[in-house]
This record gives C-alpha cells, structure tokens and sequence, in this order.
C-alpha cells in the first residue's frame, strides 16, 4: 500500500469533534507512521513476524459496510454462549455500532459510549489521561497507524465498587465481501476502584476478500478492581491481525488473561501489563492451537515498576502442518521492584516437520531482591502415552486427540466464565478432530 | 485361542526374543516366569502390538487372525488385553472418559451401539466393586499420582471393563500389599471362563496360590526353555532358577 493513500485518509478524517488531547496525540501518531511505516523484520520485536509483507494489498481503511443487511448472519453466528445475559459490544469494519449493541448492567454500573461523547459525559479526565497511553511500549508504526485513525471508538467505564454479573462481549465483524479491508477498532476501558469486569473478545470476517484487524485497546485497572480479559481468535485463513492489548495497574488490583488462538492467517498479540502500584497481581494464559499455513505472535510485556508485584504466564502452544507460533515474554523490573515475583513458562507441541517454534524471553532486572523464572520447552506427542492408550482399543487419532486436549486443559481450566469455557472446549474438540 | 510360533523380536537392532513357541487355549490359564532381563515384557509388548519392537520371524494367530499385522488398537478390540507392567501416567485425561472411550471404540469396532450413560454407569458402578477400587481414583487423570498398588489396581479394573478374551498380565501383582492381592486375584478369577484365557507373567508363587495355572514357562534369554504344569512352579520357588539356567546354558555352549 502507498503512503499517499494513508495521507490522504488521514486528511480527510473528521476531526472537528476532536479534543485538544486527541487532535495532538493524532497528529503525533501520524507523524510516527509516516515516518516509519509497517514494521519489518529487521526489527527485534517483529523479527519472527511479517506484517509488512500483508500491506502490499490494496487494503480499505475501515469502510462503512455498503449492505448491513448482508451482516445479518455473521451478527448471529459471532454470538458467545449466553449472549442473551451479556453487556454485547458490536463492532462493524472497526468501528463500534452503539445500534447493534445491547447493555444489560444498569448505568449505575457501567457505562458504553462513543469515545467521543464520553469526554463530554464527565470522562475527559480519564481519557486524557490514559487515551494513547500504550504507544510509550508499542512505539512501531502499525501501533502508530490504529491511533491516528481513531474514529468511532468506545469508552467503557465500570462504576467504583460495582461487580457486573454480566460478562462484557465484544464481537467484531468485517466485511470483506467486496474488497479487501483494514478494520482499526479502538477501546478504552476503565475498571474503577474495587469494580470487577470480565471481557471477552472475538473476531469474525464476512466474505472471501483478505481482512485485516488492527485493534488496540486500552484498559486502567484502579486500586482493589478485578479484571478478567479473554480473547477468542478463530477467523478464517484469509484474515490477519495485529491484537494490542494494554493493561495499566494503576493501583494494587488483579488480572487475569487468557487468549485463545485457533483459525486465523497471521495473528499477533501484544500484551501489556503496567504494574503500576505495590502488590499488584496478574495473569497471563495463551493457548495456540496451529494448523495449515496459520502464524500466531504473542508478544507479552511485564513492567514491574513497584515492590512486591507478581505475575505469572503460561503459553502453550501445538503446532502442526506448515504454522508457526512465537512466543516472547518480556519482563522489566525496575529497580524499586524489589521482591517481585514473574514466572513464566512456554511450552510447545511439534506435531509435523514443516511447523516452527520460536521462542523469545527477555528479562531485564534492575532490583536485586527478585524471583524470576522462565522455562521453554519444545516436544512431541508422547509416544508411552500414545500406547497405552491404543493398548485399549482406542484409535491413534482420537489418542492424539485426547493427549492434544489434556496438554489444552490447564490453560482452558482459566477461563471462568463457565459456558464459554465449555464453549472454548467444544472449538478445541472439533479444532483437533479435524484432520 | 492365541497360537505363537518361533517368534523373533528385537529392539534398537538387539534381538530380544530368540524363537518363542506358545499355545493358548480358550479356558486355559498360563503362568510364565522367569529371571529378570528374560523377555517376559518384550513379549507382552510385541502381543500388545508396541512398535518399537521389530519382528524378524515367526507368526502369532490370535482367535483366527494373523496378530502381528494388526495395529495395536485392533489387537485390543478383538479381544486382548495388556495389564502393562509400568502403567503410563497421563495427565490431563480423566480416567473414566479415557475408560468411556476405550469401551465405544470397541463397540463400533463389533458393530456394536455406543453404551447409553446409564448403562456405562451401570456397568462402572458393577466392576468397581468387583475390584475394590475407589470412586475417586477413577475421576483423576489416568494414573496421576496413583500409589504403585492403584495403578495394578486400575489396570485390573479396565481389564474387567474390557471383558477381553485373551488378558496379558506382566507382574500385576508386584507392589500390591496383601488384601490388594488377594482382591486383584479375585478380580483375574472371576474373569476366568471356557471362551477366555488368561497369560500371567509373575516372579511370585503368592499369585498361583489364588489362580491357579494349567501351565507354567519358564523364560530364559528370550526363549521358553521349559514348560510344566503348576508344581513347575513350586519347585522354582524351592530351587530357584539355577538348575533350569544353567541346564539351558550348556545346551547352548
Ligand atoms: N531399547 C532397548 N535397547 C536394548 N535393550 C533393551 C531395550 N529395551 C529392553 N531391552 C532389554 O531387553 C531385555 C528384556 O527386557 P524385558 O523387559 O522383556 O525383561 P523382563 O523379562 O520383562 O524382565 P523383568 O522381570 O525385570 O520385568 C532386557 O535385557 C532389557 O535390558
Ligand atoms: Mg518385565
């Protein structure tokens, strides 16, 4: 794609409704962009992943969908489990759709609004504060490229002291149906004092035409609230996506990740947790299960920046057929985070010759009162296992099926909304029964 | 029922088994025995269909069939059944689903309907007590931290799951304390009928004190150098293997 065409979308963006705050950290962002473009693989952080490759495609910046009425399938089909008790976000070619979504928790608990309505409903201080925050880690031109484009992005905020019951999904649907499109949706998420949310998240793309997503979203978890983000990739092969998720600790709170990456063409995940107070918990699950030509990045970032912090990352993935997966885990402790503890462990199912795994930690310790471990590990089936099993009638297949399925099950085990648990579950049997 | 002739196995390039002869009757039990390092578990494992092990010669017919050119999975549902001598552990999967699955497998093999989940149950609920074995062991992942005695245990109950025809069991009775032994051997008993037979690789007479065997082998550097009836096997207990070994020993000089 030509940088013309980036230029002249960014010119005609509506930005009179635009505050102070976003018209500069637009204009930044664009700056950033124009000047250092997709990133390639000459950068360390995007060496096992080529992104830069996708954009010789003639892609279209978030176009409005000329036939809603053509998404009417795709708005059932993207449904989770018990939608019918759940706050459901929608966004259409990156863009939220407040017509399309439904809020169940009253407003005394949350909040869903445009962004741009929300500086005027009383949140400017938040946004401005914490809109754009993620570009001081991800500082690559892709990043750079969602934030200058924010339009029709939403504000979700959960109230002080409120425990929604019902869980936040967020569907994001493209449509590809007649040229190949570029989705860049936006959020802003705002867990206040001892307020407790769940998200989940998934992607689906109508239409044969390439699809990319390049969704950013934001999220500040304050003093003693709770959050638990799931994300759910299982789009089509012809889709890509670059995912970044930015989680800002600002007070001693927990978190709680688990991304789930079946389908899909090119994903990569960034995860960020900016522990930002003493005594913060979190986290982080990725479980990626590769097929065919599918290449999933997930790139985790932890900065411990006070004493007494803890995290803890398991990723698991199998590969087979021609996929690769990666996985790199950074850790920052900074030097007033003494004892902190950061485990992370990344283990690896090679099912097929041609599947790769690339595997990365980064530890970069500046106390000297920590704990801090990693672990890789990279094997096959095992072949004991596989015996006894065949040893009782049951089929080599469905033997792998269930060993694949038990290597599956601590990371789905995390997943605590309890039917999309047994829904995940489901993807998974039917992910590993399909030869 | 299971008819072994002049088989020849061997493992990374080392020949293990040297020219097996065996027959096995429906109703018959047989009892094999035999020092450490014999070949007993390479035996089981090449019945059992383990394909780390390379045939070079002989045949197996196994209720008609040739044994050995069936995968593994097939051997089992046609009715044999291996009580391994070191049980896998496998985490992450439930004991009763993998048993669950283990049973419908066979079924559809036979042409059979899978088991509704009340029958499954039924059946479960019926064996468990047979074997004495604990509710709660069977809803952990297979052998997961299960204590020596449990994990004979447990393969005793899925052989009782399985009903095969033909059971292989390779020491099932080590590790068990006195009432698992008894309780287990009851179990074996209890599957004993004219259509089925049964093969018990031990070192211990204990067992032969409760199922008594029509025959007892002796298994020597990979070859049965001799065959007798169950006072065979008492007076191994009383001489150990000395006089059969070294007998076997000069033969072969
Ligand atoms: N992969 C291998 N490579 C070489 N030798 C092997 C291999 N596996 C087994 N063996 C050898 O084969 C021989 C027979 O082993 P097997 O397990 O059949 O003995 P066994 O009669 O069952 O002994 P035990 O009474 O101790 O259970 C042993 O000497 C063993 O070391
Ligand atoms: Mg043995």
């Amino acid at each position: 794609m030509n940088a013309t065409y980036f230029k002249d979308q960014f010119q005609q963006l509506q930005t009179e409704n635009d505050t102070v705050h976003l018209a500069a950290l637009r204009a930044g962002s664009f700056g950033t962009f124009d000047q250092k473009g997709f990133p390639t693989t000459k950068l360390e952080e995007w060496k096992y992943t080529n992104i830069s490759s996708l954009f010789d495609k003639e892609y279209q910046i978030s176009p409005f969908t000329d036939n809603p009425a053509s998404l009417a399938a795709a708005i059932e089909e993207i449904q989770l489990p018990e939608h019918t008790n759940a706050n459901v976000l929608y966004f259409v070619n990156g863009r939220y759709e407040p017509s399309l979504s439904i809020i169940r928790s009253t407003i005394e608990e949350l909040q869903v609004m445009p962004l741009l309505q929300a500086a005027s409903a009383g949140f400017q201080e938040i946004i401005d504060q914490h809109l754009g925050e993620s570009s001081v880690y991800l500082k690559d031109g892709i990043h750079a490229l969602n934030t200058s484009f924010i339009t029709d992005a939403v504000f979700i905020h959960v109230a002080a002291g409120k425990e929604l019951s019902h869980p936040v999904y967020i569907y994001h649907l493209a449509d590809a149906q007649h040229q190949a499109i570029l989705t860049q949706p936006r959020s802003l998420v705002y867990v206040s004092k001892r307020a407790k949310i769940q998200i989940a998240e998934t992607f689906r793309t109508v239409g044969t035409m390439d699809s990319f997503s390049n969704a950013v979203m934001e999220v500040v978890v304050a003093q003693d609230a709770f959050l638990e983000y799931y994300k759910l990739q299982n789009d089509a092969a012809h889709t890509s996506q670059v995912s970044s998720t930015h989680i800002h600790q600002t007070g001693k709170s927990h978190v709680h990740t688990v991304t789930i990456s079946l389908n899909g063409g090119l994903l990569r995940n960034n995860l960020n947790m900016i522990l930002d107070a003493e005594g913060n918990e979190t986290h982080l699950y990725g479980l990626s299960l590769l097929k065919g030509k599918t290449h999933v990045d997930n790139h985790t970032l932890i900065d411990n920046k006070h004493p007494n912090c803890f995290s803890n990352q398991l990723y698991k993935n199998i590969a087979d057929d021609a996929a690769t997966g990666v996985f790199s885990g950074r850790i920052i402790v900074q030097p007033d985070a003494q004892k902190t503890n950061a485990y992370q462990s990344n283990k690896n199912i090679i099912l097929s010759d041609q599947a790769t795994i690339n595997a990365k930690p980064q530890l970069e310790i500046f106390a000297d009162d920590v704990k801090c471990s990693h672990g890789c590990t990279v094997g096959q089936l095992d072949e004991e296992a596989l015996f006894y099993l065949r040893a009782r009638g049951i089929s080599r297949e469905l033997a792998e099926v269930l060993l694949l399925q038990a290597f599956a099950t601590d990371i789905v085990e995390q997943v605590k909304i309890e039917p999309l648990r047994q829904h995940i579950d489901t993807l998974i049997q039917q992910h590993l029964s399909i030869q | 029922m299971l008819s072994i002739k002049n088989i020849h196995a061997n493992i990374d390039g080392k020949q293990i088994l040297k020219g097996i002869n065996l027959e096995i009757k429906a109703g018959e039990v047989h009892a094999i025995m035999g020092p450490n390092g014999s070949g007993k578990s390479t035996l089981s494992s090449v019945l059992a269909g383990r394909e780390e092990y390379e045939v070079t010669e002989g045949e197996v017919k196994f209720l008609g069939k040739d044994l050995l050119s069936l995968p593994a999975e097939d051997r089992a549902r046609e009715g044999l059944f291996l009580a391994f001598q070191y049980p896998v552990e496998i985490p992450g999967v439930s004991t009763t689903n993998f048993i669950k699955a283990a049973v419908n497998e066979k079924r559809k093999y036979l042409g059979q309907d899978p088991l509704d989940a009340v029958s499954f149950l039924k059946m479960m609920k019926e064996k468990m007590a047979m074997v004495e074995i604990n509710q709660s062991l069977l809803s952990r992942s297979i052998n997961e931290g299960f204590s020596g005695g449990e994990k004979k245990r447990n393969e005793v109950f899925q052989m009782a799951m399985l009903e095969p025809k033909l059971a292989i069991l390779d020491e099932t009775d080590s590790g068990l304390d006195i009432d698992a032994l008894r309780i287990v051997a009851n179990g074996i008993n209890k599957l004993r009928s004219s259509d089925r037979a049964i093969l018990l690789i031990t070192h211990y007479q204990r067992l032969l004190d409760y199922i008594q065997p029509d025959f007892v082998h002796v298994l020597y550097k990979g070859k049965i150098v001799k065959s007798g009836t169950k006072e065979l096997a008492l007076e191994l207990e009383e001489r150990g293997y000395d006089f059969i070994t070294e007998a076997a020993d000069m033969a072969n000089l």
